[in-house]
């Protein structure tokens, strides 16, 4: 009979265990499985990155490939989305547009999650001297608007540059005005990391900065850059896209889905062929959509108590 | 018309969470008498704030429910008055003093502003007598300078002084029943001390009940007429204090008797209860104390014990020390 | 408080001092004539010199930048070689309509998106809730540019409710109610493409930090003490709750100047975007810089206001 109890006990702590012992980013993913908006906005972004990634099996036509007796076509079975005024097959330039965004998207996205969270972390690390300055230099950058500044720059630096180098450019100026936000916040997580008692101990116990660095404070802020990687993906494309409405961000040849969207600021086009700019601009919404739906969605899930 | 004041009667509070149910409360029953102090001591997580919160209806719904029982107040049932009538009974006949003083207090009225607006919404008081009533009340818990203090915002004031306030602030209405919960324990110890004397004197000045939420035995001794001790939701011991000292019953109450420091005895080693807390949600068969018990027989594991009386007024939730008894 | 406030000012003098040499710099890097393009070609090398030193751009950069920053402190912010009329008389007039426009989108953003985001937080998970919940997903991730052209197509293209763009009707010379009516008219479409993309990002915002506000401890202070949930919600969470929207608003009020860059190019609205876009596309440099500079001042002083807005709500910051 002792050994009936015993057994149940065991059986009990197993229970415990297989709950307690799941790991932390499992937990994560054990989460945002829940949420089912949030993978609608998984599968939106594959869709459309894959469509992006293997355009060239999607569609018989290069992106350049003019067709001169053949322009301004509306939609028909040769040519879904009709063609340019050059005669180029709109439906293959949307998928290659889509390259081009979801690219500048990404790169921008990496060049400022990088740039922001070592700047903050470093202020936020050493204190002192070192953070007053980097922050001041975000608070700088933080006080131009961030459009205004971007138009200025595109067009100072871009003007001399051939149009297919433009689209780095674009990349360089979206990633390095849009750390200083999430510079702060790492700066501010880092700060109040530093005093809690798990830090403080492990300085007691004499362990290096970079084992502090690498053990303790990148896992904890990580989620929350990850996060910040994602929204800020969907302001790059954003961003990118009203530049290139503009005319000032990534210029024809090259088509993006903002510069796409240019076709519409001639009244004629705007009224007369909705399928030259209305597919590039639910492109968009559909790329930014998704984007922040997965943002959202992981940020619940790594940090539950968060509310949106 | 009874002696008490409150009479809680199979209380049952449950939490749904995503991963099943927790049963916080479940199935506590106590009275308290009028002017006297009941402690409910417990380890955190035993469901003794719930209890508290429960009484007055301010249990967050969802996740918590309040699932069965009667709370009766001077002959009325809490759980099924109005909302209307509960919120003239919050505040005014019974009134709360919580564990946090720190975040207590809203940080951008000044702390005049908020005692008054208990005393003008149940005591009908203009703003101006209000004002004066409140320079009183912080007078009565002892903080100088109150007429100035009340022009004060909770920062500018210290963790002593804003619990000072809270006191100040649930007995402005002379309350009939004080429910504090852990009020003492996020201050230094010479502060507990202070704001512990503030609320036995009050007591009697007001003749107020208090129903006296802590995990400190040092409290209870000091202030408790009667005690009750919580275990995983549910009551394992209730007695009067000296009795409940003298002659604890229940395995869990023992070591927690023992777990406490006393200069008396000169004692090498604390003892504590070995194990934890067991999770809420995977509660051990039979009676709950059992996987941590060193008493613990067959039938504790097979059947939940109920509380008997075993001399007047001193009950026990527990088959080892009924039997004993018997 | 004026004190607070002094040293917020003082503050900013050095953070203005770089951002004018940022400024400065970015405009001195710009290929091309740094004249303009209205330099007559014709002219000999000796005239275009004496022109250059007319205008003092054979001194070193700092002694430029030192004249630059003397005379547009003195409201001198030289000619604007695109309009052929000194800059300070064109940016206020384009500022006063662009000022219009952001007005009303901030009044009516201001006003609807404070209660929606507290009624959303109070019941949560509710109908309302979710429906604002994927209204702001649609309103943040929805560009504005595509937005207004969809705008223009249905309401003036095809219904032709509202006229296509431009601030007032072409060749019409109304004058009193009739031209603040045309105005109003032509100013709907691009205020209702701005007022739901702000609209979006403040219910949110609003609704974050009053789910945030209610779960604190003195909330349940408030209603133990039987304050009716009115009181609780409207009285105690309200106040809190407006420390961070007050920063936001500071943040959103230069925003919606710069945003007004893509929306007043897509409606034609003759705003200080526009004249921005003009400047940088015809090379006018002291139009440049001089917007840019406004588009700086504007967002430090937004800053500025969420610091006092801050310091007004929040009893805690008095004393630091």
């Amino acid at each position: 009979m002792d050994t009936k109890v015993i057994v149940e006990e065991s059986q009990e702590l197993q229970n415990i265990t297989k709950e307690e012992s799941v790991g932390p980013w499992k937990m994560v993913w054990l989460r945002f499985k829940k949420k089912k908006i949030a993978l609608t906005g998984v599968i939106i972004l594959i869709i459309l990155v894959l469509s992006a990634v293997f355009a060239p099996f999607l569609t018989p036509y290069s992106p350049d490939e003019m067709n001169f007796s053949n322009v301004n076509a509306a939609p028909s079975r040769q040519n879904w989305m009709g063609t340019d005024n050059l005669g180029r097959d709109y439906f293959t330039r949307l998928l290659y547009g889509g390259r081009v965004s979801l690219m500048v998207g990404v790169i921008s996205a990496f060049i400022s999650v990088t740039l922001g969270s070592t700047i903050g972390g470093i202020a936020g690390f050493f204190g002192g001297r070192v953070d007053n300055i980097l922050m001041r230099f975000a608070e700088i950058v933080m006080s131009f608007p961030f459009l205004p500044l971007a138009i200025t720059i595109s067009a100072v630096v871009g003007a001399n540059v051939a149009p297919e180098t433009k689209m780095y450019i674009v990349m360089m100026i979206i990633g390095c005005l849009s750390w200083p936000g999430l510079s702060r916040i790492v700066r501010g997580q880092i700060l109040s990391l530093k005093e809690q008692e798990f830090v403080l101990a492990a300085k007691a116990l004499g362990i290096p900065n970079y084992k502090i660095i690498l053990k303790h404070l990148i896992p904890n802020t990580i989620g929350y850059i990850i996060v910040s990687a994602a929204l800020s993906m969907a302001n790059a494309i954003m961003a990118e896209s009203g530049l290139s409405f503009l005319g000032l961000g990534v210029v024809p040849p090259t088509p993006t889905w903002g510069n796409m969207v240019q076709h519409a600021r001639n009244l004629h086009v705007l009224r007369t062929r909705p399928w030259l700019w209305i597919p590039p601009g639910v492109a968009i919404l559909l790329a930014v959509m998704s984007i922040n739906l997965l943002g959202d969605g992981l940020r619940d899930a790594i940090d539950p108590k968060s509310n949106n | 018309m009874s002696n008490n004041v409150l009479e809680v009667k199979n209380l049952k509070t449950y939490f749904y969470t995503d991963k099943g149910v927790v049963k916080a409360v479940d199935g506590v029953d106590f009275t308290i008498e009028y002017g006297k102090t009941l402690g409910i001591v417990g380890e955190s997580g035993c469901g003794k704030s719930i209890t508290s919160m429960s009484v007055l209806r301010l249990i967050p719904t969802p996740p918590g429910k309040i699932e069965d029982g009667e709370v009766i107040f001077e002959g009325r049932d809490l759980l099924k008055v109005s909302e209307k009538e509960i919120r003239s009974i919050r505040g005014n006949d019974i009134s709360m003093i919580f564990q946090e003083p720190m975040t207590s207090l809203n940080p951008v009225f000044t702390v005049g502003d908020q005692i008054m607006e208990a005393i003008i919404l149940h005591q009908k008081l203009s703003e101006e007598e209000a004002r004066k009533k409140a320079i009183e009340m912080i007078n009565l818990v002892n903080i100088p300078r109150a007429d100035k203090i009340v022009d004060e915002y909770p920062h500018q004031l210290s963790g002593g002084m804003r619990q000072r306030v809270m006191i100040a602030m649930a007995l402005a209405c002379m309350p009939k029943l004080l429910i504090a919960d852990e009020p003492t324990t996020a201050l230094d110890v010479t502060i507990q001390a202070q704001v512990l004397e503030i609320m036995n004197d009050l007591k009697e000045k007001l003749n107020t009940a208090i129903m006296l939420i802590t995990h400190d035995l040092g409290v209870i001794a000091e202030m408790a007429d009667h005690v009750i001790v919580m275990y995983c939701g549910k009551v394992v011991e209730e007695a009067p204090v000296q009795e409940l000292f003298d002659n604890p019953k229940h395995p869990y109450t023992q070591g927690l008797l023992n777990s406490k420091p006393s200069i008396v005895e000169n004692k090498n080693r604390l003892e504590s209860i070995r194990g934890t807390v067991p999770n809420p949600r995977l509660l051990p068969k039979g009676c709950y104390f059992n996987p941590r018990c060193k008493y613990a027989v067959d039938k504790c594991r097979q059947e939940q014990p109920t509380l008997e009386e075993i001399t007047t007024g001193h009950k026990v939730s527990c088959f080892v020390a009924c039997k004993e008894v018997e | 408080m004026l004190r607070y406030l002094a040293r917020r000012i003082l503050h900013m003098i050095p953070v203005m001092i770089i951002i004018s040499i940022c400024i400065f710099t970015i405009i001195k890097l710009t290929p091309g004539s740094p004249v303009g393009l209205n330099l007559d070609p014709e002219m000999t090398a000796e005239q275009r010199q004496a022109e250059y030193e007319r205008l003092g751009l054979h001194l070193p950069l700092p002694v430029q930048y030192v004249n630059w920053v003397g005379r547009s402190l003195n409201g001198d912010f030289g000619p604007s070689s695109l309009y052929n009329r000194p800059v300070s008389e064109i940016v206020p007039k384009y500022v006063w309509n662009s000022f219009k426009l952001n007005v009303l989108v901030f009044i009516f953003a201001f006003l609807l998106s404070v209660p929606i985001g507290i009624i959303c937080a109070v019941k949560q998970y509710s109908f309302t809730d979710n429906f604002w919940t994927v209204f702001s997903l649609f309103g943040i991730s929805m560009p504005s540019f595509f937005f207004g052209l969809l705008l223009i197509y249905f309401f003036a293209a095809k219904l032709g409710w509202f006229p296509i763009s431009g601030m007032m009707t072409a060749g019409s010379n109304l004058t009193g109610m009739a031209n603040v009516l045309d105005q109003l008219r032509h100013m709907i479409l691009p205020a209702t493409v701005l007022t739901i993309g702000s609209l979006a990002s403040l219910v949110r915002y609003t609704r974050t930090s009053m789910l945030d506000i209610i779960k604190q401890d003195y909330i349940r202070t408030a209603r133990s003490k039987g304050l009716t949930e009115k009181v609780v919600i409207y009285r105690h969470a309200f106040r809190n709750a407006m420390l961070p929207i007050v920063t936001l608003i500071g943040f959103w009020v230069p925003q919606l100047f710069s945003g007004a860059v893509i929306l007043e190019t897509v409606f034609n609205w003759p705003g200080i975007g526009q004249i921005m876009l003009n400047a940088i596309n015809f090379r006018d440099y002291n139009l440049m810089m001089a917007t840019l500079l406004l588009f700086a001042v504007l967002t430090l002083l937004g800053n500025l206001l969420a610091d006092i807005g801050y310091a007004v709500v929040d009893p805690r910051i008095k004393v630091e």
